[in-house]
């Protein structure tokens, strides 16, 4: 029987409370004396009152209703959903690290400084940049933040460009990133291999192209293999070239986007990186670029002079601050551990194994699921239930049912350029008995559609709570609890 | 090289090839051309063991100075406030931070219910009607209010108060310039927001007046007034609030305020040297679906039972592309259930007590410094939890001797404010303990 679980609201009792406070030990008259009434608090706010005990359990009780990459095999396409080591969670919690305030004395933090420094290095190598800033909090800030380098470098000439060229399998941040950084959108059809359609772009580049917005491999799975022509095209129009990270996982030491001729990149440090998606953040944009693009980065910049690092605030083409501080120090300092773990060699064979684990599934499950493109892929592949929707099965019905297996779905309906899109992405963390129970449970689910359509449509059957009211979610939007 | 993430074997990789149908692991790379192919191995520091690997860790770490070990009087938007021990045992269950965006919500129901049990807790300290699962952090959080505003007035100006974080003001100048949005800064006397001159700034091209309460300063901002001009001229009030001073201060909410937003860094997050922080947006019914980044609503299933979704999706970027409200995908969420832990860790009266304690402490610091000859209030506005004063002697002169005394001085206003050289802004939290604030005095008193 599918059970709701009690909110924290409708637990506890008034006067039960989780932790215990000191007394203050400083002579002070009242609170209510200190501030005056105009500015006081009329009304508590109606926050649960439980004890300690209550808090836990009700939050471990949370989390047993809900999958994560330890809990099973979570093969969500471009999202890179890989192994995330202990010992980067152990490395973050170290006081040195955790308890830091961000406006120290300098002095007084070498070893945070070294470490993010040292960070900017080895992405700038990994990506074949000439420098990166750590700043942004996540991908799509990444994207801004990179947009913004770009505009801030066109203007500096004396140019006005204001399109940003965008393949109609982008992510769909990329357009919002555009739009966001005030720039306009002009979308390009793909060609029907998957790749760039070179005669499109050449129509669809001018004077007012500011950037092309690239991932490669592409949301396809596919390496684009003219990124070389695609570059020439582009910074012949004057436009430069913008590489989304999310897919970097199938080309660590094996090719780099600035020498396949992109001139900034962001990485996703909790994709390509090994951090926790943490359900959603954080996660750690760094962003890349070649050297012309150098003076136009987010301050504070690192500087290191005879040794020692400070923070440099005096970069007059700045394009400013993205965010409060200096990023987000915890996911670095998780990102260099994993680089530190896995070493140029450690890299490289992470890429290989995560392309081959990706071929490997596609190569199995083409047996029951259309494959779009008759090619290798990278370290994700696309397939359709478009075989299997004769049966009036949709791809919605199939990762429904991918659950009640204990499997993590795949990504769906994406890219939106493929028809019943299922996007998988084993990653290299995987073994390969976990890749064949999954490819047995989705064939057996191909099975399941041509002999009992009906079970996939009431899928699942399992989990705590059967498939949800979305629509009526976002007509009547319940969004808080009310006392 | 590390083999303990990479699980498959030599006999693994060949049965799997074998299965391809290919020969190697490199005709699988076929499509990546060898002009763009890296014929060298990365220039990177060679694998270290696990064990290699914590040591190198621990070394570098301890070339920092840590809260642990001083005791910190350093604010300025990253707060050392007391973190209880159940937050980090809860976020740090795995199936919490090993977990991805909920877009498959029969198996995310415990962080859908978390992060909404977050939202609804937002709402009640902020007093307002919705708020979102969270954003990167403050000074992002505060851009977005005024991209909002502005969205929703069809204007193209805000208006900022001058004592609102420098930070904050430097990201909303970066936001804002290529979305034609215009920033003006409304000047402060005596350590508050010039009424009068804000006044003047305020008009009818006007999207959005901004303050911060307790602003930069650590004084109290009049929300109120600042809400009345605003409306009246037909612009929103956004303001920026400390979370932990709500346990004492008006909610904005409740004076007007149709945005709030802030950083969530004092709810339970360590100030990891400025990141992973959490930025909180609250708003108004009115306002829910202009608001940007995720919003978690409840809805039942096919036979009833109650459960939690991802919704308004709409205004998302997968849905609209290019004309999403914003381009946030990632957000903090893992930062939002340690922010719905903390505030149930404290519960109702705990929240309270928690902002009671950091106001008599602030005001015990702040009469014992000021006692001292050389040592003057720099401003006369009531304060929370920070409060300036001015020193005849160079702050860096005052920080090196507590520094040396394993104490984190204040901040050196004259950083951000020119004319304000000479002053320190001190952060007084419940962590402070009496002892602490009276070696802070002493050695000031020495230096002075």
């Amino acid at each position: 029987m599918r059970k709701a679980k009690a909110l924290i609201f409708e637990m506890g009792q008034p006067g039960r409370r989780a932790i215990d406070l000191p007394a203050c030990d400083v002579p002070a008259p009242d609170a209510a004396d200190l501030i005056p009434d105009a500015f006081r608090r009329r009304t508590s706010a109606a926050l649960p009152e439980v004890s300690q005990l209550e808090l836990v359990r009700h939050y471990t009780a949370l989390s047993q209703r809900n999958f994560g990459v330890d809990s099973g095999f979570y093969p969500l396409g471009s999202c890179t959903m890989k192994y995330n080591p202990k010992i980067n969670e152990d490395a973050c919690r170290m006081s040195g690290f955790a308890a830091i305030h961000p406006l120290q004395d300098e002095a007084t933090v070498q070893g945070a400084l070294e470490l993010v420094a040292a960070m900017e290095g080895y992405l700038a190598e990994i990506a074949g940049m000439d420098a990166v800033t750590m700043q942004p909090a996540a991908g799509a800030h990444g994207e801004l933040t990179g947009l913004k380098l770009i505009r801030a470098y066109h203007r500096h000439r004396g140019e006005n460009r204001t399109k940003v060229i965008v393949p109609d399998s982008a992510h769909g941040t990329n357009p919002a990133t555009a739009a966001v950084g005030g720039l306009e959108t002009v979308e390009i059809k793909s060609h029907p291999d998957g790749a760039v359609d070179l005669e499109a772009l050449r129509a669809a580049v001018g004077p007012d192209t500011a950037a092309l917005m690239l991932t490669n491999p592409s949301t396809l799975g596919l390496f684009e293999k003219n990124i070389r022509a695609v570059a020439e095209i582009v910074h012949a129009a004057g436009g430069l070239l913008y590489y989304d990270g999310a897919n970097a996982n199938a080309i660590m030491g094996i090719s780099r986007p600035g020498d396949m001729g992109f001139d900034v990149i962001h990485f996703n440090l909790h994709k390509t990186f090994s951090t926790p998606h943490g359900g959603g953040g954080p996660g750690s944009g760094p962003v890349g670029v070649k050297k012309e693009l150098i003076p136009f980065l987010p301050v504070p910049v690192i500087a290191a002079e005879g040794g020692s690092y400070r923070l440099d605030y005096d970069r007059p083409l700045s394009i400013g601050k993205m965010q409060s501080f200096y990023g987000n120090f915890g996911v670095i300092v998780r990102a260099y551990a994993y680089i530190l773990a896995m070493g140029p060699d450690g890299l490289r064979a992470a890429s290989e194994d995560a392309v081959l684990n990706a071929n490997y599934c596609l190569s199995r499950l083409k047996e029951k699921f259309h494959s779009p493109f008759a090619r290798f892929c990278m370290h994700e592949c696309v397939l359709t239930s478009k075989d299997q929707k004769p049966y009036g099965v949709r791809t919605l019905d199939i990762a429904k049912r991918l659950l009640d297996y204990g499997y993590h779905p795949p990504t769906i309906y994406f890219p939106l350029i493929v028809e019943e899109a299922l996007m998988i992405e084993p990653t290299e963390t995987e073994s390969k008995e976990t890749l064949d129970g999954f490819i047995a449970a989705m064939l057996r689910i191909a099975d399941e559609a041509e002999e009992d359509a009906a079970k996939l449509k009431a899928a699942p059957a399992t989990t705590v709570v059967g498939r949800l009211d979305e629509a009526t979610a976002a007509r009547k939007p319940v969004v808080r609890w009310k006392a | 090289m590390t083999r303990s993430y990479l699980p498959h074997t030599d006999a693994d990789r060949r049965a799997m090839l074998a299965a391809i149908g290919v020969g190697s692991t490199q005709e699988l790379f076929a499509d990546v051309p060898a002009e763009v192919r890296l014929d060298r191995p990365l220039a990177l520091p060679a694998a270290m063991a696990e064990p290699e690997l914590a040591r190198h860790m621990r070394a570098l770490a301890a070339r920092n100075a840590s809260l642990d070990e001083y005791a910190c009087f350093l604010g300025a938007g990253a707060y050392d406030h007391y973190v209880p021990s159940v937050v980090d045992h809860v976020i740090g269950r795995s199936e919490f931070y090993t977990a991805y965006t909920q877009y498959q919500p029969e198996i995310s129901q415990g962080y859908l219910q978390a992060l909404w049990e977050y939202q609804s807790m937002i709402c009640e300290i902020t007093g307002m009607e919705v708020a979102n699962a969270s954003l990167y952090d403050g000074g992002t959080a505060m851009a977005e209010a005024a991209m909002t505003a502005c969205a929703a007035t069809g204007r193209s100006e805000v208006v900022v108060a001058r004592t609102v974080h420098p930070h904050y003001r430097a990201v909303l100048a970066t936001y804002a310039v290529d979305r034609g949005v215009t920033v003006k800064e409304a000047p402060f006397a005596d350590g508050t927001t010039d009424a009068e001159a804000l006044g003047d700034l305020v008009g009818p091209a006007t999207a959005a007046v901004i303050v911060q309460t307790p602003n930069f300063f650590g004084c109290l901002e009049d929300v109120a007034a600042a809400a009345g001009l605003a409306h009246s001229a037909g612009a929103l009030l956004v303001a920026a609030a400390d979370p932990v001073s709500l346990g004492v201060l008006e909610a904005p909410g409740a004076l007007g305020a149709d945005v709030v937003v802030g950083e969530g860094q004092p709810l339970g997050l360590s100030v990891s040297f400025g990141g992973p922080y959490l930025g909180f947006f609250a708003t108004t019914e009115k306002l829910m679906r202009r608001m940007p980044g995720r919003i978690v609503g409840q809805t039942t299933d096919f036979e009833g039972t109650r459960g939690f979704v991802l919704t308004l999706q709409a205004r998302e970027q997968h849905i609209r592309r290019e004309k999403a409200t914003s381009n946030i995908c990632s957000n903090e969420a893992l930062c939002a259930l340690a922010a719905a832990v903390h505030l149930t860790a404290v519960g109702r009266e705990g929240f309270r007590e928690v902002a009671e304690l950091c106001v008599k402490k602030a005001r015990y610091a702040c009469d014992s410094l000021t006692k001292l000859p050389g040592c003057r209030p720099a401003f006369g506005a009531p304060f929370f939890k920070e409060f300036a004063v001015r020193c005849a002697k160079p702050v860096a002169e005052i920080n090196a001797a507590l520094f040396s005394e394993k104490i984190i001085g204040g901040l050196d206003l004259g950083r951000y404010y020119p004319d304000l050289a000479g002053c320190m802004l001190m952060c007084v939290t419940e962590k402070r303990t009496r002892a602490e604030i009276d070696r802070l005095v002493r050695t000031v008193e020495a230096v002075l």
